[in-house]
């Protein structure tokens, strides 16, 4: 490899040009030492002074304030132990939250995954203006979740939304899209689906890409047809994508807020909160009637903590699939 | 990827080269065996439709009024002509449009130009130079990709209020400079792109490590910088959830400020909708001016894992 043979050469220090200047040859060499041994760790420094001030601290900050009585307006108080999660999970408001969250995540990622990977087969041929199509589904990404938001809230109006018009001419009775627990899950997966299918067909796309083609000859000339090869060929090649996707959208999915959020103009997440979310209920215990940042907190932790176990649980599934995948010796996608 | 001259590419020019040869071969051969039918066009068909109808509703109810909303739950697909009328009541309205707008456009700006920079600075190290815990360090950056940041809002918050950064844009800007993933996308994109040997000549002309680093590594980079910019302007003014809690009305963003728009004005559908029109429009023309790098950029980090 290239790599290993040639760098050895970058960590001598800048061979300085002794003609040009004969003074400094001591001085800009002792620098120039300096200089490839400290500027690597210069240069990443940006990134792990800034991720450490406002990414990992306030994150294990956290903990520490969801063990205290703490105030938006009056600020630390005393250490009141686990209370704060002891209040919050005798909460009914907190389960609905975690409900609602898990409800909206699996409606919306399930059939966004089966779409993505339909239309990236469509867009996976020898079509006529490639870059036209791709680009079409990838416009709604552009979109805000606000303005989203703000769309499908009124084409799932309840009363005078376009949805419920058009099922009422097919002769269907309207839909309590606000009103309802499970319709209103939909209608917020809806919009994350508009958002992201299009994003995450061009993630399966390139994967399929990757394929090698021999092996779709070789299901030609096992006598394959298009269906076949999609199911035996395609969606296996797939799996190491299909997780990666799912693991991305579960980081992201269970801490949704923008949605739910501004489906309605209070933003409560309705009025027996059949909508909520976990993150809308920190939003609501750290910033709403109670301003209380210690079970905000609490509700944080616990929901960092589920987020983990759900990170965990797909990490170990991804390994088995991909132990699986080599010792059939499939071709692994290479992941640093 | 076994064709007998990539070998060969990937000492001459690179790893990144050969996988680019690699698979044009391959998307050579399967694209002139599959042809696709008039099913696949339907489908894609319907697909942008999808895509584009809930955007023109909006359009279309932005430029007419309560009252013509009231009477046609579906409305007309001509528009009705009062677009403007409402556009100009949105940006008279006291939800600071201009300022609004502003507010976006210096967020967005500063987090992108400052993000590609630090991501292409640490990329660099960590693709080209050696040093100590250079391995342990860089799995530690993709691991920090799968931690929910956005939990630790709390603390986060009071440590902005101690800071008297609350209401001011310095806070939405300055945890947006660096990700996790910013640092991965360039790392991966400079270990195939920048060859050595670039370095090593820049070296031998008595270049320090900061000038090897702005004349040679930062050319290099960027086709991956400007999709990493473009990512991150996109993710920065379409974000919501920080800039309403840090920012409040006062000095919003254009979110924020839209959303105000609904909760203050929530009979008024025309109005809102014309607000919300308004504000997607600049990321649409971003869009068509840049559309063809987002879907690179998609694929690419697709590919990469």
């Amino acid at each position: 490899m290239a790599t290993s043979t040639t760098s050895p050469q970058l960590n001598r220090g800048g061979p300085t040009d002794p003609g040009r200047t004969p003074r400094r040859v001591g001085f800009s060499q002792t620098l120039g030492r300096w200089d490839v041994k400290l500027s690597p760790y210069l240069y990443i420094s940006p990134f792990f002074i800034l991720f450490a001030l406002t990414g990992l601290f306030p994150l294990l900050y956290t903990a520490f304030v969801s063990l205290h009585d703490w105030n938006l307006i009056g600020g630390k108080g005393e250490f009141v132990g686990f209370e704060n999660y002891t209040y919050v999970l005798q909460q009914p408001n907190f389960w609905k939250g975690i409900r609602n969250t898990f409800s909206i995540f699996f409606i919306s990622t399930i059939p966004q995954l089966i779409l993505a990977i339909t239309i990236a087969a469509m867009l996976d041929a020898n079509l006529r203006a490639k870059t036209f199509w791709r680009m079409g589904v990838l416009l709604p990404y552009v979109i805000a979740p606000v303005a989203v938001s703000l769309i499908f809230g009124k084409l799932f109006a309840d009363q005078s939304g376009i949805i419920n018009t058009l099922l009422g001419k097919v002769g269907v009775d309207p839909i309590g899209w606000h009103a309802q627990v499970l319709p209103s899950h939909i209608a917020i997966a809806s919009m994350v689906d508009f958002r992201w299918t299009g994003f995450n067909t061009l993630v399966f796309l390139a994967a399929m890409q990757a394929i090698p083609r021999d092996l779709y000859e070789a299901a030609v000339l096992d006598g394959a047809n298009r269906v076949r090869q999609f199911f035996s060929v395609t969606v296996p090649m797939l799996r190491p994508t299909i997780i990666f996707v799912v693991i991305t959208s579960t980081i992201g999915g269970l801490q949704i807020f923008d949605e739910p959020r501004l489906f309605d103009q209070v933003g409560q997440g309705g009025p027996s909160r059949q909508w909520m979310t976990a993150t809308m209920y920190i939003y609501e215990v750290g910033w709403g009637n109670q301003k209380s940042f210690g079970r905000a907190s609490a509700v944080a932790w616990i929901l960092f903590l589920i987020i983990l176990i759900v990170g965990i649980i797909n990490f170990s599934i991804t390994r088995r699939i991909s132990s699986d995948e080599s010792s059939k010796k499939a071709r692994k996608k290479v992941v640093r | 990827m076994s064709a007998p001259s990539v070998p060969v590419i990937a000492q001459t020019a690179g790893k990144g080269a050969a996988r680019a040869a690699a698979r044009r071969r391959h998307t050579k051969v399967g694209g002139s065996e599959r042809r696709p039918g008039w099913v696949s066009y339907l489908i894609l068909t319907v697909v942008l439709i999808g895509s584009i109808l809930p955007l023109y509703y909006a359009f279309l109810l932005a430029s007419s009024n309560s009252a013509y909303i009231a009477q046609h739950p579906i409305p007309s697909l001509i528009p009705q002509g009062e677009f403007f009328d409402n556009v100009s009541r949105v940006l008279n309205s006291d939800i600071q449009f201009w300022k609004a707008l502003g507010n976006s456009i210096i967020v967005a700006t500063v987090q992108a130009v400052f993000l590609v920079f630090f991501s292409t600075l640490a990329g660099f190290s960590f693709s080209k130079l050696r040093f100590r815990g250079r391995n342990g360090l860089l799995v530690f950056v993709i691991a920090t990709q799968a931690v929910p940041t956005q939990l630790g809002i709390v603390p986060l918050f009071i440590v902005m209020s101690q800071l008297h950064w609350t209401g001011k844009l310095i806070a939405v800007i300055v945890p947006g400079l660096v990700t996790a993933f910013g640092v991965f996308w360039m790392t991966q994109y400079l270990e195939s792109a920048l060859p050595y040997e670039l370095i090593e000549a820049s070296r031998v002309d008595g270049a320090s490590m900061i000038r090897s680093f702005w004349h040679v590594a930062l050319p290099a980079a960027r086709p991956a910088a400007v999709m990493l910019g473009l990512f991150t302007f996109v993710g920065s003014w379409t974000s919501f959830f920080w800039p309403f809690i840090v920012l409040g009305p006062e000095n919003p963003t254009l979110p924020v400020a839209v959303q105000l728009l609904q909760a203050s004005y929530f009979k008024d559908m025309a109005l809102i909708m014309a607000g919300v029109t308004v504000s997607i429009i600049p990321l649409i023309v971003l869009f068509f001016v840049a559309g063809r790098q987002l879907v690179a950029g998609i694929m690419q980090g697709a590919v990469k894992g």
